[in-house]
């Protein structure tokens, strides 16, 4: 069957279910991927993997929202408890609905996972009763009511349409619908609540705490996923309608904020508003968010999988750039994940300790000169003596020793690297000025890149953390060592122990400092005597001064100071270097960023302009090869079209560009210039011509216009 | 607590405190001055501002980003040098209106293998990459006159490249045209008096743009090429205002009709294109093949909660096609053709659910519709369907509600959904929340393939609007009326035809219908003629507007020629 047809522009197909067979995902993956030897372990890996990383996503997600959900979930309870009480505020607040504000950010996308939990957290410890809605589906007042008690009652609500037609089509099943109105909903609930105390009270709901008014009254709730897209009077009144009946039916509303708490003023006019007793919840920022998905996920050496700089920053900017969106960060990290054990055999070893030694010695002949020909893996050899060079590149089963001992290495080298960064990056995030970073994922992509310490920003940290003073000093030690406690590794250890024989030491000096206090008021200032002077010679004062000091004995507590300071900078020495001057991380790393980036921020005109302007880079013919900027005239037809409307103002001539284009052409052809027939519109000609311009209209470049006969409009202004 | 003091305290004790402070530095060794000298370019720094809310990242974050999304390119595995970005998206920039038929010149010179241009006489063309070149200062009229000396150029090209510097008679080629969005009639008026504006430039022996911008010619016309640009900046801001100083735009009055250009139809078009191959149909072949093998990747990461977006230049019918045919055969999948003039959610929707979900039954709305279609797939998990759709950018799928209703159909697990995007400005008609529903992984798949298919429907082919069409419709319309109301018919198409040089012609009133069909003892009454009225109405045949006066006035909807045809027609049967 065609899928071309001048009346049709949907055609279903549909196999013969007895031939249908499946073929799973693994055979996917195999297929067309680098090496097919040891695809299917690769495959199960990733998979692997990535469940892991979706389930720690979504613990992480909940962690994240439990506070803000507790407090909503708080003030849904307290709510229709305070409904209860006879005294004259609470009667006051009783004639308000309840409306708990909740500030979500503007990563609109990831607001559905939030308000989903939300609402089974409600339904599962608060009140059944749960409906929410978005904008999208209520243009009118009339669907919002319909949409709501579809979703509390569960049954089919019919509408009272001015439409005779629809009425009568409702009326096959009338018997099962009701009128929509918030006095049946209303009618409802009584019923409900009345069934259910006289019934098993509350066996579905498990929450223990629970007084017995409330379990007879659950409290009806309502979310407005988003609130800045409903039409404010439908909005106000639902809200109007709402306040009429909440002495009979307990109403609440969450209202689903992505800007700023003050659209509901901007939406609602006080008088609405005023039936409303809001309580504003703010919940965590994006960023914040995306610190702990990346703390958790990626800064840890649970993982094997890791991301280099490069594709690291396209994923961090993507975020802050383009969408805050942290689900948009995972798939990001999930296209990585995929592409890495799709295109990189050797990712077979990318995976715990043990099945990573396993793996090491079932590699084949062809892998193993896979990880000979490895950049990270020539270096090392070049290392090595000239014996064990040899040993390196023709004995397999010594290389496969040296592979696991490799692995291991660097297996270690990760476990001490995450600690040394957050060591690093709690001394250093406090600094004025930030010179490593506020943020932990900024200092680890200075890491990534290149070794840390021959960045010019960490010998100013340096210089600024020996400038520190003894309390700020010792408090962000003191971090450290709470960092390095509980990591398992030898020489984490060690350096633990390190730390707290020099934390000792500080402790120390606290005591003999108290008795050498009097000592420093000997040194007398020199200048004590000195008048009123101008800045220059203030400075000239102090320079003179410095000069003087440098000579002078330094104080116990500087002396420490400086010694700690050397052993955090011995630490950062042999632990923090860049992973890119590790023996066989091509294994673990993913660096090719620029397909991560085509895959999840392309720019699709850029693609075309590209392709239209030089097309040699696609049709690699060498007619085609031309310098920068220019077009040959052998180029496709729309390239030369296109190169020709560029030329035009805002409006383009047919007639003209069709003459254009057929010298163009003829050209191309080969005619002989001085011809009289040289460029003359024959009809082959006038169709490519026909056929060009109707696929740059059709690509957006163009567009017809009446403003004159035979001329269309220019869209665009790029590329010339 | 202890209690706060003030008192005065003199430069000495200032001086003495500031040494006491500085102590501890001067004991570590480091100058304070060059300590606390932080280099603003170094990187990193703008990272400090990131606030507690965290958008704000400096500016040099944002350097970090282009340079890392920059650096890519490089190892871009095809190496391919893309347009910069500020290459595409620049200003408008003044144009000479005989810069088409130069450049035509230009490329008509060029030999297909070699590039270089020897003669300085015409500058290339602007390099793609720097986008910075300035065209319109160094052409001048001198220059020009140079060309017609030393180029190449065909004869033809030559004659009416060298007319608007050498003819000042009055029968100037070039006239202005309005740029609002007025009304036809009034676009005529305007066109004639700028045109008479125009005449009176043109006898003045400069080009008629100088006239609007004295400024840009205070930079010397000679301004050669190889001088450094030190007027950059102002001179850019000069070609701005240049280009938007005046709302004409300058274009030659003529027509394809009066240059003996035969108007085409559809199928001397097709035949003509048909013979024809397409010249590097192995390098289409190629990338062809090249995106080929990317397929089963495509229907790993289509089962994996991805959608695939193909986009770049070229048709990507045959290759989705070509998808569809080696990888989903077995499994149930549905086509849109998104280009087609007159599909809608509807017909998409009635698609899914009628013939994949064999369900009996009508639904009140879209929303209803997607809901009973999650509802059933979720239900049974074992179920994947398979959505995909050529151009999902096509006219008729651009609204909101049916992007938004595509999206929520993308995001149920077990539909999965191929798309190819055409238009340049696509992807504007996705939010961050329909992006995230879409889930989209881009591929690049350009194909120099022709839009045959997609360009071929009658009301996307803008030269030739043959209004073959609109006449069979007429024809068979008219041939199952009466005599009489076919007579009507003609009457009005007679009328019409003879106003149509009228500018102001807005159609025949009622009346003088009337009047005119009794004479011609075509009607005996003001009903009979209402109802036949009605008719033509029904089927589109005729319009109807309210004239200035408040008269019903009558038009025939359909353009000239093909009522000419239409006659002659008649007039043979």
């Amino acid at each position: 069957m065609s899928t071309s047809s001048v009346s049709k522009g949907c055609f279903v197909f549909k196999p013969g279910a007895k031939k249908k067979k499946t073929v799973s995902l693994e055979s996917y993956f195999t297929h067309g991927c680098e090496d097919a030897e040891n695809s299917e372990v690769r495959f199960k890996l990733c998979q692997d993997l990535w469940d892991k990383i979706k389930t720690d996503t979504e613990i992480l997600q909940d962690e994240l929202n439990r506070k803000i959900l507790d407090s909503l979930l708080d003030f849904t309870r307290k709510c229709s408890s305070t409904r209860k009480h006879s005294d004259w505020a609470s009667q006051m607040r009783a004639s308000e609905i309840p409306t708990a504000a909740l500030v979500l950010g503007v990563n609109v996308p990831d607001h559905d996972m939030t308000f989903q939990s939300l609402s089974d957290l409600l339904q599962q410890s608060v009140t059944p009763h749960v409906a929410s809605v978005q904008a999208k589906e209520c243009g009118v007042l009339k669907h919002l009511m319909k949409k709501v008690l579809e979703r509390l009652m569960g049954t089919v609500v019919a509408v009272d349409d001015e439409d005779e037609e629809e009425t009568e089509q409702t009326d096959a099943y009338i018997h099962k619908s009701v009128h929509c109105s918030l006095g049946t909903l209303c009618d409802w609930y009584i019923a409900k609540t009345k069934k259910s105390s006289s019934g098993t009270p509350g066996k579905k709901r498990s929450s223990p705490v629970r007084d017995e008014q409330q379990q007879q009254q659950p409290p009806v709730v309502i979310i407005f996923k988003d609130l800045e897209a409903f039409n404010p009077r439908v909005l106000q009144d639902f809200i109007l309608i709402c306040s009429r009946y909440i002495e009979r039916l307990p109403l609440m509303f969450i209202f689903g904020i992505a800007t700023s708490p003050s659209t509901i003023q901007h939406m609602l006019p006080h008088s609405v508003s005023s039936l409303l007793c809001i309580e504003l919840f703010q919940s965590l920022s994006c960023t914040q968010h995306l610190a702990t998905v990346i703390d958790k996920l990626i800064l840890t050496p649970k993982f094997p999988f890791k991301l280099n700089d490069k594709v690291m920053q396209v994923l961090i900017s993507i975020f802050l750039y383009h969408d805050f969106s942290v689900r948009n960060f995972i798939k990001g990290l999930q296209l990585a994940l995929l592409e890495h054990f799709h295109s990189q055999p050797l990712s077979v070893l990318c995976c715990r300790k043990q099945e990573a030694l396993l793996h090491v010695t079932q590699l084949g002949h062809h892998n193993l000169e896979r990880i000979r020909q490895l950049p990270s893996f020539k270096r090392y050899v070049e290392q090595q003596e000239a014996q064990e060079q040899v040993n390196l590149m023709t004995d397999d089963t010594h290389l496969k020793e040296v592979c696991q001992r490799l692995i291991k290495d660097l297996r270690k080298y990760h476990k001490n690297f995450y600690p040394i960064l957050r060591c690093l990056h709690a001394l250093t995030s406090s600094l004025p000025r930030y010179p490593l970073g506020k943020q932990i994922r900024e200092l680890y992509l200075i890491c990534l890149e290149k070794n840390v310490w021959e960045n010019e920003d960490y010998q100013s940290a340096m210089k600024l953390l020996r400038m520190l003073a003894k309390d700020e000093l010792i408090a962000l030690l003191q971090k450290c060592a709470e960092i390095l406690q509980p990591v398992k590794s030898k020489k984490m250890k060690n350096a633990f122990s390190q730390l707290e024989e020099l934390l000792a030491k500080f402790k120390q000096l606290d005591a003999v400092a108290e008795t050498a206090s009097s000592v420093d008021d000997i040194i007398t200032s020199p200048v004590k005597n000195l008048k009123k002077t101008d800045l220059f010679q203030l400075q000239k004062t102090l320079l003179e001064l410095n000069e003087s000091r440098r000579s002078k004995k330094l104080s116990p507590y500087e002396i420490l100071r400086n010694e700690v300071l050397d052993f955090i900078d011995a630490l950062v020495k042999s632990h923090l270097s860049s992973p890119e001057a590790q023996t066989l991380h091509e294994v673990c790393y993913y660096s090719l960023s620029a397909t991560v980036r085509r895959h999840l921020n392309a720019t699709p005109r850029t693609s075309i302009q590209a392709a239209l302007s030089s097309p040699y880079y696609y049709l690699r013919n060498d007619s085609l090869k031309t310098e920068d900027g220019t077009v040959s005239n052998a180029a496709p037809d729309i390239c030369i079209a296109y190169k020709l409307h560029l030329e035009c103002g805002r409006l383009i001539n047919l007639c003209d560009w069709l003459e254009a284009f057929s010298t163009v052409v003829s050209a191309a052809e080969g005619h002989d210039p001085e011809s009289e027939h040289f460029g003359k519109v024959d009809e082959v000609k006038h169709a490519r011509f026909i056929r060009a311009v109707s696929e740059i209209e059709f690509l957006g470049f163009i567009k017809s216009t009446k403003q004159k006969t035979d001329h269309v409009a220019r869209l665009t202004w790029g590329g010339c | 607590m202890s209690v706060l003091e003030v008192k005065f305290i003199g430069d000495g004790d200032v001086v003495e405190h500031i040494v006491d402070k500085q102590e501890g530095m001067q004991s570590s060794g480091g100058s304070v001055q060059k300590m606390v000298t932080f280099k603003k370019s170094a990187g990193r720094k703008g990272c400090s501002e990131d606030e507690q809310d965290g958008d704000e990242n400096g500016v040099s974050n944002e350097q970090n980003y282009i340079q890392a999304l920059g650096a890519d390119t490089t190892e871009d595995e095809d190496g391919m040098s893309r347009v910069a970005g500020s290459s595409i998206f620049t200003f408008q920039k003044a144009k000479r209106s005989h810069s088409m038929a130069q450049t035509a010149s230009e490329l008509a010179r060029t030999p297909g293998k070699n590039v270089s241009f020897t003669t300085p006489i015409v500058e290339p063309a602007t390099p793609t990459r720097t986008g910075r070149n300035h065209r319109g200062e160094s052409r001048t009229p001198q220059r020009r006159k140079k060309v017609q000396f030393v180029s190449t150029t065909p004869h033809r090209l030559r004659k009416r490249m060298t007319t608007p510097s050498l003819r000042s008679d009055s029968d100037s080629e070039l006239s202005p045209s309005d740029s609002g969005e007025e009304e036809d009639e009034d676009g005529l008026e305007e066109e004639q008096k700028a045109k008479k504006e125009n005449k009176e430039n043109i006898k003045n022996p400069r080009t008629p743009s100088k006239g609007l911008s004295a400024a840009l010619y205070k930079t010397p016309a000679k301004k050669s090429k190889s001088t450094p640009e030190p007027l950059n900046q102002p001179s850019m801001t000069e070609e701005y205002f240049e280009a938007h100083s005046s709302s004409k735009v300058l274009t030659s009055d003529r027509t394809l009709e009066r240059s003996h250009t035969p108007k085409l139809d559809r199928e001397t078009l097709v035949r003509l294109l048909e013979g024809k191959l397409s010249c590097y149909s192995k390098e289409i072949q190629q990338l062809h093949n090249k995106h080929q093998k990317h397929f089963s990747k495509w229907m790993l990461q289509l089962q994996l909660g991805f959608s695939v977006l193909v986009y770049g230049l070229g048709s990507k019918k045959a290759l989705l096609e070509d998808f569809r045919l080696s990888h989903l055969s077995q499994e149930i999948h549905l086509v849109i053709n998104g280009f087609f003039p007159s599909i809608t959610l509807k017909s998409i929707l009635n698609a899914l659910t009628c013939e994949v979900l064999e369900h009996q039954g009508s639904f009140r709305t879209p929303s209803d519709q997607i809901q009973f279609i999650s509802q059933t797939l979720k239900d049974s998990p074992d179920l994947h369907i398979y959505l995909l759709i050529h151009n999902i950018d096509g006219p008729m799928l651009r609204g909101e509600k049916t992007q938004s209703a595509l999206g929520q159909l993308a995001a149920l697990p077990n539909l999965h959904m191929v798309a190819s995007l055409d238009h340049i400005n696509a992807p504007l008609v996705w939010d961050q929340f329909k992006q995230s529903q879409f889930n989209w992984l881009w591929w690049e798949c350009v194909t120099f393939q022709h839009y045959a298919e997609e360009t071929s429907y009658e009301n996307s082919l803008l030269v030739q609007q043959t209004g073959a069409l609109a006449l069979s419709s007429l024809t068979h319309v008219l041939r199952s009326l009466t005599p009489n109301a076919r007579g009507i018919f003609k009457l009005l198409v007679k009328f019409q035809l003879e106003n149509k040089d009228n500018p102001s012609y807005t159609g025949l009133s009622f009346q003088d219908f009337y009047q005119r069909c009794r004479e011609a003892f075509l009607v005996n009454s003001d009903l009979t003629l209402r109802t036949q009225l009605t008719e033509f109405r029904d089927h589109k045949l005729i319009r109807t507007r309210k004239g200035a006066d408040g008269v019903e006035c009558l038009t025939v909807a359909v353009d000239a020629s093909t009522l000419m045809d239409f006659l002659e027609n008649e007039e043979d049967n």
